[in-house]
C-alpha cells in the first residue's frame, strides 16, 4: 500500500474505522500470495481428484476418451479385495505402531522430565531417526534385517533364540516386524518431545499438593499427570494417526508391500493403481477415499480434542 | 538413567551399524562383520560419485529443497505476520483451512499433480516437483512461523508506529530482525521436510538425471544382487546434511516442532 492511500485513508470521516479497513486490507494483501498458492496447488488439484474419480479415465487406453460414469469407481472399490486388504493393513500398522509410540513416548518424556547430566546429548540422539528420510530407515532396517548375515538374525542366532536364519520378508507375518520396529524406531521421538512439552508445562505445586494428600508415585501420575497431559497426548495422537494412516515410504522401502500385497497400505495400493496401472479414474476415487478417511478420523479427534479443552469442568 | 542409555543407544545404533556397514568390503557386509570393525575401506563411496554420479540427486535435492525453502519463507512469512499480528474478518477461518491443508494425505493430489504437469510439460523438471512440494511446505511454513512471530511482544512495533513506520516498515525493521531465529528455524524444517519428500519425487520424475536424492537411493539397483554397501553409503550422503542441521539447532528445533502443537 502507497504512502498517499494510506494518507487518504487517515483523513476519512471516522479515522479509527479508516484504521481498521486500512489494517484489514493490508492484511489481504500479506495472505493473498500464499493463500493464492495454497489454493492453486493443493485445493483445486483436491477438487480436481473428486472430478476424476466419477470419470473413467485409462492412460492406457487414450481412445475410450474420459465419460462420465457416476460412484462406478467407487462401487469397483467397495468390491476390489484389494482395496479392503490395503485398508486392514494401513488400520492394522496404524493401531500398532502408534500404540507403542505413545507408550514408549510417554515412558521416554517422563524420564527426560527429570532434570539430569546429558539431557542435551538424549536429546540430540532421539532427534538423529526424526530427521532422516523415511526411505532411508526403511532402507536401514532392510539391510538389519537380511535373511543370510544380517545384524538382527546373526544377534538372534547367538542369543540362541533362532535355530536358523529367518527370512523376515517371506510370510507376512514377520514381514510386519521389520516395518512396525522401523516406524516406532524413527517417530516415538516425535512423540516424546509433544509429551515433555506438555509435562513441562505441568505446574510442580500441584506434586506437592498430591503428596501432602498421601498420593505416591503412581498417584501422582494418575490423578495429576495422565489428566493433565491428555490433551498434549491426544494432539500426538491426531498427527501420529493421520501420518500412519497415509505411511508410503517406509513400506515401499522395506517390503514393496510384498510378500504378494499382504504388507502394502492404502496409500502404495493408490500409487499403483495411478502410476503403475495408470487407472486415473479408480486410482482417484481411492485417493478420495483415503482423503475422506483422514478428514474423518480428523474431525473425532478435533471434537474429542474440543470437548478435552472447552468441557474441562464437567 | 540406565533405561535412558538403553534408549539412547537403541535409537542411534541402526545409523551406527549403517555408518560402520558403509565403509565395510562388499565381500564381508553379510558374514558376520564385528560391532567394532578393523579395517575401513572407502570403496563404496568412491563407485557411488565416480561411477554412479550420485551427485546428480544431490545436487537436484539442494536445488528442490532450497528454491521450496525460499519462496515458502519469504510468501509464507508475510501471511504468518499477517495471520499473529493483524485484525480482519476471516482470519480464523483462514488458519483453520491452512492447518487442514497441511494434514491431508499428499496421494489425494497424486493424480491432478500428474495429469497438470503431464499437460505443462513438467514431468521431470524443477519446478513440476517445487509446485508439488508447495502443497506440504507452504501450510508447515505459515503454521510454524505464526507461532513465533505470536511469540514477540507487541509493543515493540506500536512503538516503531507511534515513532511514524508504517505497518510494514515496523514488519520489516523490527519484527524481522527479532524474528531472525524463528524464522531459520522454520526454514531449516521446511527444508528437512522437502529433502526427505519421497512420493512426490518418484510420482513426478522419469530419469536419474531429475530424481532426488530419496528416489535415487530407493532405486538403487545392481546387476546381479542389491548394492548394499552403495545403498549404505548413499543413505550416509542423503542423512548428514539434515543431521547436523538438525543438530545444530536443536534445541529450537524442539521448540518450534512443540509450540504449535501445544499451544494450538
Amino acid at each position: 500500500m502507497s504512502v498517499s492511500e494510506s494518507e487518504g485513508l487517515l483523513r476519512g470521516a471516522d479515522p479509527i474505522r479508516g484504521v481498521e479497513r486500512q489494517e484489514a486490507r493490508l492484511a489481504w494483501g500479506l495472505v493473498l500470495p500464499a493463500v493464492g498458492t495454497i489454493l492453486l496447488v493443493a485445493l483445486f488439484p483436491l477438487a480436481w481428484t473428486v472430478w476424476e474419480s466419477v470419470h473413467l479415465h485409462d492412460l492406457r487406453m487414450p481412445w475410450l476418451g474420459r465419460p462420465f460414469i457416476g460412484a462406478a469407481n467407487y462401487l469397483e472399490a467397495l468390491g476390489d479385495p484389494r482395496f479392503w486388504g490395503a485398508l486392514g493393513h494401513t488400520a492394522f500398522f496404524a493401531a500398532t505402531s502408534v500404540g507403542l509410540e505413545l507408550i514408549l513416548g510417554l515412558g521416554l518424556a517422563l524420564a527426560m522430565n527429570r532434570a539430569f547430566r546429558g539431557r542435551g546429548l538424549v536429546r540430540a540422539a532421539i532427534l538423529v531417526p526424526w530427521a532422516i528420510p523415511t526411505v532411508v530407515a526403511g532402507l536401514l532396517w532392510r539391510f538389519m534385517f537380511a535373511g543370510e548375515g544380517g545384524i538382527v538374525n546373526e544377534t538372534l542366532l547367538d542369543l540362541g533364540l533362532l535355530r536358523e536364519p529367518l527370512v523376515w520378508f517371506i510370510e507376512a507375518e514377520t514381514a510386519w516386524v521389520p516395518v512396525i520396529l522401523a516406524d516406532v524406531w524413527k517417530t516415538t521421538p516425535f512423540v516424546a518431545l509433544l509429551l515433555l512439552a506438555g509435562l513441562q508445562n505441568i505446574d510442580a505445586s500441584l506434586y506437592e499438593a498430591a503428596r501432602i494428600d498421601g498420593a505416591a508415585a503412581w498417584g501422582q501420575f494418575r490423578h495429576v499427570t495422565l489428566p493433565l497431559l491428555k490433551p498434549a497426548i491426544l494432539v500426538a495422537l491426531i498427527f501420529r494417526t493421520l501420518d500412519a494412516f497415509r505411511v508410503f515410504d517406509l513400506v515401499y522401502a522395506l517390503t514393496g508391500g510384498g510378500p504378494g500385497t499382504s504388507t502394502e497400505p492404502i496409500a502404495l495400493y493408490t500409487f499403483n493403481a495411478l502410476l503403475q496401472n495408470l487407472r486415473f479414474g479408480y486410482g482417484s476415487a481411492l485417493s478420495v477415499i483415503v482423503f475422506a478417511i483422514t478428514f474423518g478420523l480428523a474431525l473425532i479427534y478435533i471434537r474429542l480434542l474440543g470437548a478435552e479443552l472447552t468441557g474441562s469442568k464437567r | 538413567m540406565v533405561a535412558l542409555t538403553l534408549l539412547v543407544m537403541a535409537s542411534a545404533f541402526p545409523f551406527y551399524w549403517a555408518i560402520v556397514s558403509s565403509f565395510t568390503p562388499e565381500s564381508r557386509l553379510f558374514q558376520s562383520p564385528p560391532l567394532f570393525p578393523a579395517d575401513l575401506v572407502l570403496d563404496h563411496y568412491r563407485t557411488l560419485f565416480n561411477e554412479r554420479n550420485f551427485w546428480v540427486p544431490v545436487r537436484n535435492s539442494l536445488i528442490v529443497a532450497g528454491t521450496t525453502t525460499a519462496f515458502c519463507v519469504a510468501i509464507g512469512g508475510l501471511c504468518a505476520y499477517a495471520l499473529a499480528r493483524l485484525e480482519f474478518r476471516g482470519k480464523s477461518l483462514l488458519l483453520g483451512v491452512i492447518l487442514a491443508v497441511g494434514m491431508f494425505p499428499q496421494i489425494s493430489v497424486v493424480s491432478p499433480l500428474y495429469l497438470v504437469l503431464r499437460q505443462l510439460r513438467l514431468i521431470n523438471t524443477y519446478p513440476g516437483l517445487i509446485l508439488p512440494y508447495l502443497t506440504f511446505a507452504m501450510p508447515l511454513t505459515i503454521w510454524l512461523l505464526v507461532g513465533f512471530f505470536r511469540q514477540l511482544p507487541a509493543e515493540l512495533e506500536e512503538a516503531a508506529m507511534v515513532d511514524g513506520a508504517s505497518r510494514l516498515r515496523a514488519f520489516r525493521e523490527v519484527i524481522v530482525p527479532l524474528a531472525l531465529p524463528g524464522l531459520a528455524t522454520t526454514a531449516i524444517l521446511t527444508f528437512v521436510y522437502s529433502w526427505n519428500e519421497f512420493l512426490f519425487a518418484l510420482s513426478f520424475t522419469l530419469g536419474p538425471e531429475r530424481q532426488t536424492v530419496p528416489v535415487a537411493i530407493a532405486l538403487f539397483r545392481g546387476q546381479y544382487q542389491v548394492p548394499w554397501g552403495q545403498i549404505l553409503a548413499a543413505a550416509i550422503v542423503a542423512t548428514a546434511p539434515v543431521t547436523l542441521l538438525v543438530l545444530a539447532f536443536q534445541r529450537r528445533i524442539v521448540q518450534g516442532l512443540t509450540a504449535g502443537a501445544v499451544k494450538g
